[in-house]
């Protein structure tokens, strides 16, 4: 019967595998055979010039201060938005000290909850209108407005935070964690609730304070949680595109100003795509992008692997 | 059979051992094998263009052969100017030629086109315009565009005796050239330079400057009265250089504007024009005569900061009015300004950059060529022209287009009077029709200008550096403005 499971278990995976096959890895085939040509983009007509546009990249010095960029993302994204959202989720969960003894959160710990769910809810597109008028560079942004009012800053002489160069990026980081907090204390919620009762119990017996149950208890046992979440950040500071391309000042198309300095791969890699007609090109950025991201994740689960708690 | 193993087949079947290395092999080949992968992607994209069933006999009124009961695939940008004066046209078409329309009104041009494209089944007819425009160089260098000389030699509706281009605007069809070919029509006839209100201009006794020095004391006057001098739309920095390249060219004269065009090693470096222009707009810039925050403005932003009277001037081309429609205060008294005059300019004050913008296409591979054809003669008629105008509160390239049973808004009309004022002497660049790369670089330099983060000097060094590298580019020899 070996013979008949192994059609069996075929006939299931081959709708999936062909899917994956025609629109995952075949366009992958494409964009390196692409990579590889003088393609313009708007006909099929093109010559094969080999490697001279993975040669040119590594002169452009757009491309490369837009791989900086990403990984300036990625350490940093990750980071703070899973150091909040465990510091949330641990006060939810477990920050509380009831009179009885028990492990609780803190009051009012279900609100909390729901109200830092509420930016998950909102889509990227939704989510660049509202920071934009946040980041208004005049006294009609909210953020400007406000500090105005408060005269921090001189009403001829509002903050552009789009349009500095050393701000741009860290004011695009606050959107992206603002959006993502919720969503990662709900899932480290969840994953502090399976944790048994009686563990941060003994520990409250033997006298730990919150810290030490958190960094002794929770984040141990929530490792393989934090891992998954590091990886979903991961791939987010990677790309960019959306907030990248609709909120920063215009370099030709798809954002990235000012001087490049909000430029990622994705949208420098968009702009010679569409708008400077170097197709072929853009398709050997795509290439270099797929390789970073494939040692990236290879690299952050190596480096996260740790031996699996029981409980 | 339970327990024959699969490698055991021998000459029965294909083994799982050898299928997982015979695909495995079959991988290495398809890599590296590019006629195989072209063959595939380029989905059925072939060069016929197009095909019998859309031709009709020519004859005088019929030039091109158009068939009756063919259609049309007309595809246009739904942008500041709606798309209402389209189906106006198709309706007038289907009546007249007999061809109906499939019509598309829609902002995502590169979007929608470009798979069509590139799988060699483009529409009839495109209005390639706005942000998400497929730029004209691209798509004349991926070979893609009609050649249109045909319908302009073609004899003209209104006067059978004349051809079409002898009807049109001196000048409004050299933006739509690539390579000494017109191969996009510009329908819209443009002018750009500085605006203002004429009700805040008589509040507070302001007069419309005409020299740079009565420029900067109006905008020094509008910050003492609490708003700002000039407007622009920092988000995107192709307005500010409305300004910049202006006076760049009312300074040096037509020179400075054919230096930059055709890529000269001085075209900005060197030239003493591009110095003074370059020199003058900073001089706003650090006499704080900038609306605040206008750097990071948006279009719509900026200019409707600028309706609510905060700015005494703005940059814009004559789409603003259209654009702002809405947003403007009806006694708001909108005018236009040629850029005021530097000392020693070339040009006469009246001078302005105007000419023709909204880029019509006729795809090479167009399925119905005679119509698309038929379609773009019948929009360079009087009738045509004073639908657009009556729909889109706009001049069209056709001389006197206009029916004067149509009355113009106030901003429309103040740029007809400018147009008029200006006769010959109005300039035109080009190098934003064909080198995208360069006007981005040009661009991203007036950005860093206006935020204060670089001098003149390094604008102009900056500048030509973008001017230098495109002149490296080959092909960028067979673009000339002469």
């Amino acid at each position: 019967m070996r013979k008949g499971q192994y059609r069996f278990v075929a006939g299931f995976l081959f709708v999936p595998v062909a899917l994956y096959l025609i629109f995952v890895i075949w366009p992958y085939i494409q964009t390196f055979g692409y990579s590889l040509t003088d393609w313009k983009g708007e006909s099929q007509t093109f010559k094969f010039v080999g490697l001279d546009n993975y040669r040119a990249l590594l002169h452009d010095d757009v491309f490369k201060e837009a791989i900086w960029h990403n990984l300036l993302f990625l350490v940093f994204i990750p980071v703070i938005t899973i150091l909040l959202a465990l510091f949330f989720a641990f006060m939810v969960n477990a920050g509380g000290r009831s009179k009885a003894g028990g492990v609780t959160g803190v009051a009012g710990s279900g609100f909390y909850k729901i109200v830092y769910f509420f930016p998950q809810v909102l889509s990227l597109a939704i989510l660049a209108v509202l920071f934009n008028a946040v980041y208004r560079s005049d006294g009609g942004g909210l953020l400007n407005g406000f500090l105005i009012k408060l005269h921090l800053v001189d009403v001829n002489n509002p903050v552009e935070w789009l349009n500095e160069p050393n701000m741009v990026l860290w004011a695009l980081m606050a959107v992206v964690v603002w959006h993502g907090v919720g969503f990662y204390l709900v899932l480290f919620s969840a994953a502090m609730q399976s944790i048994p009762r009686d563990i941060y119990e003994a520990a409250l017996i033997d006298g730990a304070n919150r810290s030490q149950s958190f960094f002794r208890i929770t984040l141990p046992l929530l490792w393989e949680t934090v891992q998954t979440a590091w990886v979903y950040l991961g791939i987010i500071a990677m790309d960019m595109f959306v907030l990248v391309s609709s909120m920063t000042s215009n370099m030709g198309a798809y954002g990235g100003g000012p001087d490049h300095g909000s430029d990622v791969m994705s949208t420098v890699m968009m702009r010679n795509f569409l708008y400077f007609g170097k197709s072929g090109y853009a398709c050997a950025m795509g290439v270099v992008m797929l390789l970073l991201t494939l040692v990236l994740s290879v690299v952050t689960l190596r480096a996260t692997r740790r031996e699996r708690i029981e409980f | 059979m339970g327990s024959t193993s699969a490698e055991n087949n021998g000459s029965n079947g294909v083994g799982r051992r050898d299928l997982i290395k015979r695909s495995a092999a079959l991988g290495l080949i398809a890599v590296p094998t590019m006629s195989f992968l072209s063959a595939c992607a380029s989905g059925g994209g072939d060069d016929s263009s197009s095909d019998d069933s859309t031709k009709g006999t020519t004859s005088k009124s019929n030039p091109f052969g158009v068939k009756k009961g063919s259609t049309l695939d007309v595809v246009v940008f739904k942008g500041g100017y709606g798309d209402d004066y389209a189906k106006a046209w198709e309706a007038n078409f289907k009546t007249k030629i007999g061809v109906s329309s499939t019509h598309t009104g829609t902002q995502e041009i590169t979007g929608k086109l470009q798979p069509r494209f590139n799988a060699g089944n483009p529409p009839d007819i495109v209005d390639d315009s706005g942000a998400q425009q497929i730029k004209i160089d691209v798509l004349y260098k991926n070979g893609q565009l009609l050649d249109l000389s045909p319908v302009l030699d073609a004899p003209a509706i209104d006067d059978p005796t004349k051809k079409v281009r002898d009807l049109l605007i001196p000048g409004t069809l050299d933006p739509g050239v690539q390579e000494g070919k017109v191969v996009a029509l510009n329908y819209i006839y443009t002018v750009w330079g500085l605006w203002y209100s004429g009700k805040l201009f008589k509040e507070k006794g302001w007069t419309p400057p005409k020299t740079w020095d009565e420029f900067i004391a109006v905008c020094q006057k509008a910050k003492a009265a609490g708003i700002g001098g000039l407007a622009h739309q920092g988000k995107y920095p192709y307005y500010i250089n409305v300004a910049i390249m202006d006076l760049i060219a009312k300074k040096g004269g037509i020179d400075a504007v054919k230096a930059i065009d055709n890529l000269d090693p001085k075209a900005f470096v060197g030239s003493a024009a591009a110095q003074a222009g370059v020199e003058a707009i900073y001089e706003v810039v650090e006499k704080g005569l900038l609306m605040p925050g206008t750097n990071g403005l948006t279009h719509t932003e900026s200019q409707t900061r600028w309706n609510q009277y905060k700015a005494a001037f703005i940059t814009c081309g004559s789409w603003l009015e259209n654009e702002q429609l809405k947003l403007t205060p009806t006694d708001f008294d909108m005018k236009f300004l040629p850029m005021p005059l530097l000392a020693d300019s070339k040009m006469p004050f009246e001078a302005i950059r105007a000419g023709s913008g909204e880029p019509f296409i006729i795809p090479a591979k167009a399925k119905n060529l005679p119509g698309a054809k038929e379609f773009m003669r019948h929009m360079l008629s009087k009738e045509w022209s004073t639908l657009f105008a009556k729909e889109a509160n706009s001049l069209t390239i056709l001389k006197d287009g206009v029916d004067s049973s149509v009355t113009l808004r106030p901003g429309t009309q103040s740029t007809v009077d400018a147009s008029k004022a200006a006769g010959a002497n109005t300039f035109r660049y080009l190098y934003p029709d064909w080198y995208s790369e360069m006007d981005t670089s040009i661009q991203n330099a007036s950005n860093e200008l206006m935020a204060k983060r670089i001098q003149p000097k390094e604008w102009l060094k900056r500048c030509q550096a973008a001017v230098d590298k495109q002149a490296k580019d080959p092909a960028s020899k067979k673009n000339v403005h002469s």
